[in-house]
């Protein structure tokens, strides 16, 4: 166990909290910072789509986990961020410039989904958000002249100060860059107050009100970051599918993006992480998997949604706090090391409280 | 041994947290016992435990002869244990008659009715209220529509959290009432837990008192009392001198 | 300070608060007494805009708050806590009394996002409040314990102390010693004493226990069935013969 001496209020406003913390996340910067020197390209591609997966993670978690509202729509706030990134790369703007205006309309759409949402939670709004990203999809069917409809949008290449995004090596590192970023956006925002009026009405909207938090402005605020986060990602993705067509934007997507960060740990931005390397690298180990089993299992169409939603219900069962809830577990147990009680994880029955009203 | 209930080294954990650090009580048949403690002492863990809503880590609970401590909570309510839990519980969303039927979910004599009206004689308001959404109840009748759906199930134990909770002294008197009622006239047994010790050590025939999770005084109601410990800390007696002096943040240091 | 006129609601058929009316002055604890069910709580309901009231007005400061938006009450200054506890759950104590500091951010949410120095100096501006008002309840052992996790009468007291960061004129408080011992609602008289003498803020209670309404409040206002029976000093309240039937016994 660590027990840190605190002697100024800053140490808990801090990032990192003591030296230990510093020390792992300086090695965990090194291995991301030297991973091109020796790791396969096609590998650091995947990586780079670990980190994009992260961005929007970063985005619905803010929403689900720390808001508590459920969206089914995330992939359409994906398609609005290629999609918009693509079509102002085509019509000349310059990388930097584009991308900003992808997230920000994004978010603005965010904003704008708000509106109805306001009223709703629960399945309600799954089942709006979910609308919204059918009505997305037709849109970007129907709209040929900017998205070409079916036969989809290819996504001009583009360069940054010179350096050419196609290279994998450049775009991972442009992928991290954001990511880390985004990190740091996101943690600004939950140790300040905007983000501490969204968990507040993440758990009761009665006292949120009696605390002077405005609920409609703050869940307004909460979806138009969630969005601007997905569109972000969406432009980074545009770049890495390079060619944009509405059936990489589906319900599967929206799913996946809720997979990761319910299978990574609502309410943390480590779950995130986590999810997102179990979303991004799932495929490939499935993959490595075929060549080893017997080619009559190999071959069972639909296995890969099957090996997907079989993790997802044993994660439900066992591990509700999700991988990073797992993960705080084996740390204990090391900390402890001779100390730890089995019992300390026993898990407790649970039963779901009636709500509380007077 | 004639205890209807009895508790054998009972410990429970919240996670990492030991919240119950080896416990023995017995209740012994149509008694009242009543179980005091400070804010945090464990007491509703305690309830907790008995009624399955919690596993104990180690310890064994016999009711009847027959060892409960693993058992599910539906399965510990229909041998004639009723929990009225802390903070009350009721289905927001049912009507309160449907809350009260919830109650007699698991019998199946055709008795369900006459217990109603037990049920609304005890508590007139309920009737009044009847087709109310049980959320919209104020806090005093949430309790008492608490403790109206565990009699529902005809217990021959229940364990009460803390019944009184806000109600107004007028019904704090009713409740003790209905209490040594039901045990002297069905010769339910009770387990009580109550902050308004003067209420509880009243009506009740056997205390214990815990701390931290552990049990440090047993005895009759009648002997606590009178104890000074007891006076002083639950029963809120002193002279004002004392009082004087607390003013100043004198308070258990070894809380 | 506070002045209700003639405030109606009704619920369906039930008249829950039938025409009260009652002035609270600046600096006074004021009790509402009454069985349950006499509409207590939805007297608070309505002075903190949770409900609409029927007819009648409700003047804070000479303000007229009948009408304004419910999240606008607490920076009037009012705040109140709730019957059975409303805490944000899932988070430490430390984190719902910064909640509680919310109405007084002056940084927006541009400023948060990067976390500008000045973000950082309010920061430190809130810990600073919330500690001080740690220290008063001597809640300190429970500063990183998440709420799920407490004993109801530590909850009890942690609302309390969230109300206090808003630093409000007037603070509502809704039977507060229900789940205290009486030790520990011993300790909440002092506080309440703390709370009016030294903070100078004024309060309204509704309360059960008579003892501590006669320790601790100056006026007493008692109501039955919704509508008011007297209003005045405790023992004269307390020997009314109305309250005596109604919500006493005997
Ligand atoms: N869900 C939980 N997780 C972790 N710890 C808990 C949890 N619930 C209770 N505890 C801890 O267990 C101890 C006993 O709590 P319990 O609720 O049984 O107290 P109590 O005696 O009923 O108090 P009160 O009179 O305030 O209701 C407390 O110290 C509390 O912090
Ligand atoms: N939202 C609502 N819908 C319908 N009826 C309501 C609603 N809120 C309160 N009531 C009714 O109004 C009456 C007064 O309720 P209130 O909660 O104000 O009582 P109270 O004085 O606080 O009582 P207690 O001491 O039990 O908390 C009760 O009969 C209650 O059933
Ligand atoms: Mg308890
Ligand atoms: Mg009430």
């Amino acid at each position: 166990m660590r027990f840190v001496r605190k002697t100024h209020y800053n140490q808990d406003i801090q990032l990192f909290k003591h030296n230990g913390q510093r020390f792992w996340y300086g090695l965990l910067a090194v291995f991301v910072l030297s991973a091109p020197l020796w790791l396969d390209r096609f590998y650091l591609g995947e990586l780079s789509l670990v980190f994009i997966y992260a961005i929007a993670g970063i985005g619905l978690m803010l929403l689900v986990g720390y808001t508590g509202l459920v969206s089914l729509g995330h992939a359409a706030f994906l398609a609005i961020g290629a999609y918009t990134h693509a079509y102002l790369l085509g019509s000349g703007w310059p990388f930097p410039a584009a991308i900003i205006g992808a997230a920000s309309l994004t978010a603005f759409v965010g904003i704008i989904v708000a509106i109805p949402a306001l009223r709703m939670t629960g399945i309600y709004l799954a089942i709006a958000t979910l609308a919204f990203a059918v009505i997305v999809e037709q849109v970007l069917t129907h709209w040929q002249s900017v998205t070409g409809g079916y036969r989809g949008m290819l996504v001009p290449d583009a360069e940054l100060f010179g350096l050419d995004l196609t290279t994998p090596v450049i775009f991972y590192f442009l992928c991290l860059l954001m990511l880390t970023i985004s990190l740091l956006v996101a943690l600004n925002l939950l140790r300040s107050s905007s983000g501490r009026a969204m968990v507040a009405v993440r758990d009761s909207e009665v006292s949120a009100q009696s605390m002077g938090i405005h609920i409609a402005s703050t869940k307004r605020m909460a979806f138009a970051i969630s969005a601007g986060f997905t569109g972000l990602a969406g432009a980074l993705f545009a770049h890495k599918i390079g060619y944009l067509s509405p059936d990489a934007f589906t319900l599967l997507t929206s799913i996946q993006l809720l997979l990761m960060v319910v299978v990574g740990g609502l309410g943390s931005l480590h779950g995130v992480i986590f999810g997102a390397i179990f979303i991004g690298l799932l495929p490939q180990g499935i993959a490595l998997l075929r060549d080893v089993v017997p080619p009559a299992i190999a071959q069972i169409p639909g296995i890969e949604p099957g090996i997907f939603g079989l993790i997802l219900v044993l994660f439900l069962i066992y591990e509700p706090l999700g991988m990073y809830g797992r993960w705080q577990k084996i740390r204990l147990f090391f900390e402890e090391f001779p100390l730890y009680r089995k019992a300390t994880y026993k898990r407790q029955k649970s039963y779901l409280r009636t709500e509380r009203l007077r | 041994m004639s205890a209807l209930l009895e508790l054998r080294n009972i410990e429970t954990y919240y996670g990492p947290i030991m919240a119950i650090r080896g416990i023995s009580m017995e209740v012994p048949e149509g008694k009242i016992v009543t179980l005091l403690g400070a804010n945090g002492a464990g007491k509703t863990t305690v309830l907790k435990t008995i009624s399955g809503a919690m596993d104990p880590l180690r310890g064994t609970i016999t009711y009847r002869g027959e060892e409960i401590q693993t058992r599910d909570p539906d399965w510990v309510a229909r041998k004639g244990i009723a929990h009225v839990p802390e903070g009350r519980e009721v289905f927001p969303f049912l009507s309160v008659e449907d809350n009260l039927r919830m109650g007699a979910f698991t019998r199946k004599d055709g008795e369900i009715g006459k217990d109603l009206t037990l049920v609304y004689g005890y508590f007139p308001i309920l009737e009044e209220l009847a087709k109310t959404q049980a959320e919209y109840l104020s806090g005093g009748q949430q309790q008492m529509l608490a403790i109206g759906r565990a009699l529902m199930l005809r217990p021959q134990l229940m364990l009460l959290d803390e019944p009184s909770l806000g109600l107004a002294p007028k019904l704090v008197h009713e409740i003790a009432e209905i209490i040594v009622r039901l045990n002297k006239e069905q010769s339910v047994t009770m387990l009580l837990v109550e902050q308004n010790a003067k209420m509880a050590l009243d009506i009740g025939d056997l205390g214990y008192v815990m701390e931290m999770g552990r049990i440090v005084m047993e005895d009759s109601c009648e002997r606590l009392r009178n104890a000074t410990d007891i006076q002083e800390f639950y029963l809120g007696m002193k002279d004002e001198g004392v009082r004087g002096r607390r003013r100043w943040k004198q308070r258990k240091t070894w809380r | 300070m506070l002045a209700a006129d003639n405030i109606a609601v009704s619920f369906g058929g039930i008249k829950a608060v039938k025409d009260v009316s009652f002035n609270v002055e600046r600096g006074e604890v004021f009790s509402i007494i009454g069985p349950n069910g006499a509409g207590k709580t939805t007297i608070f309901n309505l002075i903190s805009r949770i409900y609409d009231v029927d007819h009648g007005s409700v003047t804070f400061d000479d303000k007229d708050i009948t009408n304004v938006p419910t999240h606008a009450i607490a920076e009037l200054g009012i705040a109140r806590t709730f019957q059975n506890t409303e805490l944000f759950e899932r988070e430490t104590v430390l984190k719902n009394l910064l909640i509680g500091c919310h109405i007084h951010r002056k940084t927006n949410l541009l400023k948060d996002l990067l976390f500008l120095p000045s973000v950082r100096v309010q920061e430190l501006e809130f810990r600073r409040a919330v500690e001080e008002v740690i220290d008063l309840l001597d809640l300190q052992s429970y500063r990183d314990k998440v709420i799920g996790n407490l004993p109801y009468g530590v909850r009890k007291m942690v609302e309390v102390a969230r109300a206090l960061c808003l630093k409000p004129k007037l603070l509502l408080l809704d039977e507060p010693s229900s789940g205290l011992n009486p030790e520990e609602t011993e300790d909440l008289s002092f506080w309440l004493e703390d709370i009016k003498e030294d903070l100078g803020i004024t309060v309204i209670m509704v309360e059960h226990d008579m003892n501590l309404v006669s320790r601790a409040s100056d006026r007493v206002m008692a109501l039955t069935d919704g509508a008011l029976i007297t209003i005045g000093t405790p023992a004269e309240v307390q020997n009314h013969p109305e309250v005596l039937r109604a919500f006493l016994g005997d």
